[in-house]
């Protein structure tokens, strides 16, 4: 068990880092900490692709010229495949980054907190006052 | 060959129009003329592939490859009679949800902002026909983030602290769920080596049938239907929907509960279908859950639609119940349990939208109160609002005539062939008594009251585009609940076609 783990050490610590960004995108209130958990865990996906990818002895997808010319044989580089989809998923990770933190801030602005339930808690209460102050006009009304 | 074409123009025209909306002026409403238009031009396209479909040329479908690189390692679309039908109904509804709620867009968004609106539509839309027609698993986990961004912002779009609040919520639990999708494609590519669904679907039959590395499979399949659940409102993983639903503008609900949703539905059966293959997944265990969950989130969906007092998160709430429904029939694990469910996607995004768009007319006939209570008597200010939300109430209590009769009927029919019959037909009886509990109350409230609502000042009377809309809803709604048999025989010769 423990031999397996040390030989995949890589995977081991990228699962582990998964864990740590997934807990604190679901439990951290703070919604910075949250846009922070994220990016740990694209980046423990990322670090699981790349490890993945890696097939050690091979050398890195672009050609290299050997004694006898170019090694043209494909079993000597890697699938270059694995770091493209890193690629993909850093852009992807990035404008979602972006996207979330402006929503923040927009948050921010409107309600003073990053914390969503606390936004939630302030909602109720301004309605609350503003429905009473609604009741209370509609006594003076009638009386 | 045209029809060969047709699924990698149709994304292309949409995420092209996404591009030069911007640049267009804000004059003579120009952005959103062109989004229709666009629309409307990928549906005639949708429609023309169904033809060519059901036809022996092209019959049963193709693989389009995109890029220079063949099949193993290059990316790939897939098109058969399903996601034709599928592209063609998603196309319908967009264009009926955008056009039925243009003036109450006008009334919640800024000018500057409806352009923007228009970009995240076509967006929108592109990557809702990417995630149809796709057959390449990274290129959905891509299109699945556009459409995460674009469903989000356009909750958004109408500002207002409510709104911010809703999209920050259903952008977390979104990323929550495409994070875990992100993490079980990695292992599923670690597992297999390959990237397209059918080379997958191979390598997975190979290790299951020589036992090897069942746990991860496991563990990789459960991962991609929570993430995907997550985004298609499956119930213990819904409570960001009302917010959201309830809070946006009109246009914005009806685009969200009757397409968003759907096109991660569609992704989970296809992996289902075309990725593990039915038999894996029996052996995995995972039809049960799926089942179980669908028929939680029947009841479920309902019983918190019951305590809803707003007549939007009334709505939203009973859209995590027919999503239930949808996960009922894939839990059922046959052909025919798909094909049900397929039909159910169809019916709810034509009755969904259809509803939110009634649902904005009635309020906006009530000065924009959306309680249930504020709308007494709103049938007479108008009256296609009324027939509307009427003929929808209708479509989900599942009386016979109306679509969502056709959709119930073959979930039950095709439930007589397992051996989960029984929680099945309950599941259906139950959810579709607490249906009429929610909507024939409303129904009440907006046909009582007709001399006060006649003493009240008058409304405008509902812009032309408004009632034509409606009109097209109700009758499909009638075509669906009467006609239904050619369909699923389409929609089945599809269904086998994806495996």
């Amino acid at each position: 068990m423990f031999a397996k783990l040390l030989t995949n050490h890589y995977e081991a610590v990228a699962v582990i880092l998964a864990g740590i960004g997934l807990t604190n995108l679901l439990l951290q209130k703070n919604l910075i900490k949250k846009i922070i958990g994220l990016n740990i865990m694209d980046t423990a996906i990322y670090l699981f692709l790349a490890a993945k990818g890696w097939v050690s002895g091979r050398a890195a997808p672009i050609l290299i010229e050997g004694e006898k010319g170019w090694i043209m044989d494909v079993n000597n580089y890697v699938n270059p495949v694995p770091s493209g989809l890193v690629l993909t998923g850093i852009v992807v990770g990035v404008s979602v980054t972006a996207f979330a933190l402006a929503l923040t801030l927009k948050l921010y602005e409107y309600y003073g907190t990053l914390n969503i339930d606390e936004a939630l808690l302030k909602m109720t209460q301004e309605q609350e006052v503003h429905e009473a102050e609604i009741m209370n006009e509609e006594q003076e009304d009638i009386l | 060959m045209i029809a060969f074409n047709i699924p990698f123009f149709s994304i292309f025209i949409m995420m092209f129009g996404a591009i030069i909306t911007p640049l267009l002026p804000l004059k003579k409403r120009l952005p959103e003329k062109l989004l229709c238009w666009l629309i409307a031009i990928i549906g005639i396209f949708s429609a023309y592939l169904i033809f060519e479909l059901s036809y022996p040329v092209l019959q049963p479908g193709f693989n389009y490859p995109v890029g220079h690189y063949p099949a193993p390692w290059g990316n790939e679309l897939r098109a058969g009679l399903l996601e034709a039908i599928l592209s063609f109904v998603f196309c319908v509804a967009m264009l009926l949800s955008v056009l039925g709620n243009f003036s109450s867009t006008h009334e919640d968004i800024t000018p500057k902002r409806r352009q923007i609106f228009c970009v995240l539509v076509n967006l929108l839309m592109a990557s809702l026909l990417a995630l149809t027609y796709t057959n390449d698993i990274f290129t959905a986990y891509v299109f699945i983030e556009i459409n995460t961004i674009a469903a989000c912002a356009i909750v958004a779009v109408k500002e207002s602290p409510e709104t911010i609040r809703a999209a920050l919520r259903y952008m977390i639990m979104s990323l929550v769920g495409s994070g875990l999708v992100l993490i079980s494609i990695c292992l599923l590519y670690g597992l297999t080596g390959h990237l397209l669904m059918q080379n997958m679907h191979n390598s997975i039959l190979e290790l299951v049938k020589t036992n090897r590395y069942i746990l991860p499979l496991t563990v990789s399949l459960a991962l991609i239907t929570v993430g995907l659940g997550i985004k298609s409102a499956l119930y213990p993983f819904a409570l960001w929907l009302p917010d959201a639903h309830a809070s946006s503008t009109n246009a914005s609900s009806a685009i969200l509960s009757g397409l968003v949703l759907k096109g991660h539905i569609f992704l989970i059966i296809k992996i289902f279908v075309r990725v593990f293959g039915l038999n894996v997944i029996k052996l995995l265990g995972m039809d049960t859950v799926i089942f179980t969950l669908g028929l939680v989130a029947m009841i479920m969906g309902s019983v918190h639609a019951l305590r809803q007092i707003n007549i939007k998160r009334m709505i939203a709430w009973s859209s995590v119940a027919q999503v239930g429904y949808i996960f009922l029939g894939l839990g059922l694990n046959s052909p025919e349990g798909i094909a049900a469910g397929c039909l159910h996607i169809i019916v709810h995004a034509c009755v969904k939208p259809m509803l939110f768009t009634a649902a904005g007319g009635l309020s906006s006939a009530a000065d924009h109160k959306k309680g249930l209570h504020d709308l007494m008597g709103t049938f007479y200010a108008n009256k296609w609002a009324g027939l509307g939300l009427i003929a929808g109430a209708c479509s989900m209590m599942g009386i016979p005539g109306f679509a969502g009769f056709a959709s119930k009927l073959s979930l039950t029919l095709a439930s007589f062939d397992s051996s989960l019959i029984i929680w099945s037909l309950a599941g259906l009886a139950v959810s579709s008594v607490l249906n009429a509990l929610y909507y024939v109350p409303a129904v009440i409230v907006i046909l009582t009251g007709k001399k006060e609502a006649e003493n009240k000042i008058k409304i405008p009377e509902p812009s032309g585009s408004y009632k034509t809309v409606m009109g097209i809803f109700i009758g499909i709604n009638f075509y669906l609940g009467l006609f239904c048999v050619p369909l699923l025989r389409l929609i089945t010769g599809g269904v086998n076609f994806l495996g």
